[in-house]
């Protein structure tokens, strides 16, 4: 089966820097893949090229075959990848209910946008009992909450998530995983950023590492997680 | 007499609400102050000016003409000015430059193919002599501005609360990579909300020319300062603000022209506006966002 996202010696970088110096990765449908590495491996910039925020400097973004690299983000988020950005992206001036209406702004069709509030609702109760309140007076953690359900009322073809776990509680970091396992058991297809490498191994299929902007490694989670240098490195054994 | 003072203060209150309004839109949700917006002001009232006088167009039909022409030409206005910098990621500092230096250029350009002489709007323009309605005395120039405001209020009020449109522009205000992100072409928003805030600036600009009967090509200027002021006193980027603050300065002023001297009229608004960033910086009407680190 052909993947659902191929990039191929993908460079990206800001200024006169190269954050990323030529990956390439594969997205098959239905898994959820992961992209380790230490802080500043370029890991946040990998998906915001995926995106679209960061413009390509060279290589190629296929996206169920379509070429994607040089679309801007709109029309990205058009074809079908919704990224949930690092440090919860959401509309703080806005109510909960208004936050999530506009997670599903690409569609018009009201009764799907229903169908999907419900679901969204049903996997975050918490939104459900504060739909009019000023999404900013959220906590991180659910702040951290109504970006996934934002980017999950988009019903994405491939949902790119930005570290989910930073700077939540551990309360907080095992209910997000908790909520992208149920993601996975709907047979979603996820790319996952994350620096907490353990908790992201666990639940992925297959893995990347990212070290200085080049791939060191990648292979099936499981394998990588047993990697010795990946214990030492980012597992802290 | 008060209550023609007041009714007349109302009126002129209300072009300076609709002035600010545009001004305080182009800052709340493309988050920069755009000085061209003054000129604006003087297109409409110059356009209106040559559609009643040259074209013989009906005044109706000329403030709707100048305010989408207007609106067009900010659309041009923001996509070859601010783009750019929008793109490069300029600093702030750097759009206020940018739009200071155009606007002086456009009202150079203005005087010296107008002149600086100050035009009037033919007189078929006034014919009606209006309305007696208890004791007051309204002028069809008078009833066109208020209605053009409660319109425009109203429409933007509809559009920006209960449109598909609106919630992509309040989207953009409050978090443009979100938004970019939920599908929202950010350019487009952009190039929508230059249109209306142009377009509200010229139908302002020929509503005074009306009010006043009085066209120069620098009286964008004059009527920037008093959006600053308003804006200050309304809060930056908040629309209910810039409409409470405009319909209380033009009251003031005429009042205050009318009992104290012409000479103060123009120092209240910057008095005002002075007084509220000392006593309540975000403006009288203005509340910080409601953000939870």
């Amino acid at each position: 089966m052909s993947p659902v996202l191929q990039v191929e010696n993908l460079v990206l970088g800001y200024e006169r820097y190269d954050a990323v110096k030529g990956i390439s990765l594969l997205v098959h449908a239905g898994s959820v893949v992961t992209l380790i590495g230490a802080n500043g491996a370029g890991k946040t910039t990998t998906l915001r090229g995926l995106s679209g925020l960061v413009r390509a400097r060279s290589g190629r973004i296929l996206f169920n075959g379509d070429n994607i690299t040089a679309l801007p983000a709109y029309q990205i988020a058009r074809s079908g990848i919704t990224q949930v950005p690092e440090g919860r992206q959401i509309y703080a001036g806005m109510s909960i209910s208004e936050n999530l209406a506009l997670g599903a702004y690409m569609e018009t069709n009201k009764a799907r946008v229903a169908q999907r509030r419900e679901h969204v609702l049903s996997l975050f109760p918490r939104l459900r009992e504060r739909l009019g309140q000023s999404a900013g007076l959220l906590s991180g953690g659910e702040q951290q909450m109504l970006a996934m359900g934002m980017a999950l009322m988009a019903d994405p073809k491939l949902l790119l998530l930005d570290e989910p776990s930073m700077g939540l509680a551990p309360l907080f970091i095992e209910e997000i995983f908790r909520i992208i396992a149920t993601l996975k058991q709907e047979g979603r297809t996820i790319l996952l950023v994350e620096q907490n490498a353990s908790a992201a191994l666990e639940i992925a299929d297959y893995a990347y590492v990212l070290e200085d902007g080049h791939l060191s490694l990648e292979g099936p989670a499981a394998d990588i997680a047993q990697n010795p240098k990946v214990a030492a490195a980012y597992l802290g054994m | 007499m008060l209550g023609q003072q007041l009714l007349n203060g109302v009126v002129l209150g209300a072009v300076y609400a609709l002035f600010a309004l545009g001004f305080t839109l182009i800052f709340g949700v493309l988050g920069v102050i755009n000085l061209t917006y003054g000129f604006y002001f003087s297109a409409g009232a110059f356009l209106a000016l040559y559609f009643t006088q040259g074209l013989g167009i009906s005044m109706m039909l000329a403030l709707l003409l100048a305010g989408i022409v207007t609106g067009g030409i900010a659309v041009i206005l923001d996509g070859l000015l601010l783009t750019p910098l929008r793109r490069a990621k300029a600093p702030e500092l750097a759009s206020l430059m940018v739009t200071l230096g155009a606007t002086l250029f456009l009202y150079s350009l203005m005087s010296a193919y107008f002149g600086t002489d100050i035009r009037r709007l033919p007189p078929k323009v006034f014919t009606n002599v209006g309305f007696n309605w208890l004791g007051l005395h309204i002028e069809t120039s008078q009833l066109l501005i208020l209605v053009t405001m409660v319109v425009i209020v109203s429409g933007l009020g509809w559009l920006t609360q209960r449109t598909r449109m609106g919630l992509a522009i309040r989207a953009l205000a409050e978090n443009g990579t979100a938004a970019q992100l939920a599908g929202i072409n950010a350019g487009a928003v952009t190039r929508i909300v230059s249109f209306l805030s142009g377009g509200i600036g010229g139908l302002a600009g020929v509503l005074i020319g009306m009010n006043y009967n009085a066209i120069e090509p620098y009286m964008g200027e004059q009527m920037m300062l008093k959006g600053f002021a308003v804006v200050i006193m309304g809060g930056l980027g908040n629309i209910r603000g810039a409409l409470v603050a405009g319909l209380m300065l033009g009251v003031l002023e005429t009042l205050t022209a009318g009992y104290i001297g012409s000479s103060l009229k123009d120092a209240v608004g910057f008095g005002l506006a002075v007084l509220t960033l000392w006593v309540r910086p975000v403006g009288l009407f203005g509340r910080a966002t409601i953000k939870r680190a």
